[in-house]
């Protein structure tokens, strides 16, 4: 009968344990941050279940009309997810790329989904880029290669 | 869901047709005028944006070497502000669209300045060497790369013969909308292919005649009424390396054989 106990005792801590285990891992399952678009009143070029499966095909689709045929009024331009989805936080913080906090990187960082667009892309919307005038250093050295040329060349 | 994007279908094409009927109504009530715009817009596209471009235009330019101010760069800070080219200090590897070349007749010192980028040709070389079809010549006549399929294997800057291309060393970010471009792709001068588009004229050419040297045109030169073929007709216009019978769609007056 004791054995009995101590079997059944043992059975009890097990499962308790169990349902620890389960349930801490359940609260650290990482959830994708999903974004709500900037501009709420706007309506997207699709329903929202249509997009979340299927905006890469439309985008790559129509790059390549854009690119070599110079079509540019395609409804799906990746130009415009930007506009509408990236925005500023309260802070007037606006997150790019890297962060969970951009649009795109909350679903892709989550479902560990590289995406190269924003090696060339601008990834936030153009009227909130700060640009410092950095060009004029290009320009700079520029005038410095010339003058190294000019006098090879004479 | 489905309603309301059938909804805005239809808003569309309703758009669209008025649009259309507005066009329309322009050639039909008021001819004179629309003579007297098309004329005028004879030097910018005037295809609609969801029409594919043609051989119907070929874009080019044309530039004076000697309205072209020797010193004065406002065509390439214009051309890297509008591309975002960012310098790392290394001008053996920067990125260059665009740049003032002096060339020095010896016997006579005399100095040509002038500024040299893609010269778009029609048979390109670029084009004929690359093994994945990034480097290609759009149908009117502007030489771009496909960054989506470029591997970065260099082999268009080996034979481009005005040595018009970079490419992209550094990681790159806080692009221009206009102008994407990332590490590991070859770029050159696009002719600001959105603005060419759009309507509008490259950035070069823009500051060239905002500083009111007007060393540069850009056109249509397969409009005989446009500036630059009437420019062209009136006082020819010279290929650089003709013997390469490239077709260069970027002509230049004033320079000595």
């Amino acid at each position: 009968m004791t054995r009995f106990l101590r079997q059944f005792a043992v059975l009890v801590y097990a499962s308790i344990g169990l349902a620890l285990v389960f349930t801490s891992a359940i609260a650290e399952t990482p959830f994708p941050t999903i974004h709500e678009p900037a501009d709420e009143s706007a309506k997207c070029i699709h329903p929202e279940d249509e997009m979340r499966r299927n905006h890469m095909n439309y985008i790559l689709h129509e790059r390549d009309e854009t690119m070599h045929e110079g079509i540019r009024n395609e409804p799906a331009s990746l130009a415009n997810c930007i506009d509408c989805h990236v925005k500023p936080d309260d802070k007037g913080e606006i997150a790019n790329i890297e962060s969970k906090e951009h649009f795109c990187s909350g679903c892709h960082q989550y479902a560990s989904v590289q995406i190269d667009c924003f090696q060339c892309h601008a990834d936030r919307p153009q009227k909130y880029i700060k640009r410092d005038k950095r060009t004029s250093s290009l320009t700079q050295d520029l005038q410095q290669a010339l003058a190294n040329n000019a006098g090879v060349n004479k | 869901m489905t309603d309301s994007t059938n909804k805005s279908a239809v808003d569309n094409s309703r758009r669209d047709f008025l649009s259309k009927a507005a066009v329309a109504g322009t050639i039909t009530i008021a001819p004179g005028v629309l003579l007297h715009q098309t004329a005028q817009a004879a030097s910018v596209s005037t295809r609609p944006n969801d029409e594919p471009v043609s051989s119907k235009n070929r874009w080019g330019m044309l530039i004076d070497t000697s309205k072209c101010a020797n010193g004065c760069t406002s065509c390439v800070d214009a051309c890297n502000e509008e591309n975002g080219l960012v310098g790392h200090g290394r001008p053996e590897t920067d990125s260059q669209y665009i740049r003032k070349v002096t060339l020095k007749d010896k016997s006579t010192g005399h100095e040509t300045s002038l500024p040299l980028m893609c010269q778009h040709c029609e048979t390109a070389p670029c084009a004929d060497v690359c093994p994945t079809g990034a480097s290609f010549v759009r149908a009117d006549g502007i030489a771009l790369v496909d960054k989506h399929i470029c591997i970065g294997c260099r082999y268009c800057m080996m034979a481009c013969p005005y040595k018009a291309r970079s490419f992209v060393h550094e990681s790159v970010e806080n692009q221009k909308l206009t102008a994407p471009r990332g590490k590991g792709t070859v770029e050159s001068c696009t002719m600001c292919v959105t603005r060419v588009d759009n309507g509008g004229i490259p950035a070069c050419v823009e500051a060239c005649t905002a500083e009111n040297h007007n060393a540069m045109i850009f056109g249509d030169l397969n409009d005989a009424n446009s500036e630059i073929s009437i420019a062209l007709k009136e006082r020819g216009g010279k290929q650089l390396r003709p013997d390469l019978a490239l077709n260069t769609g970027v002509r230049y007056q004033g320079l000595n054989e």
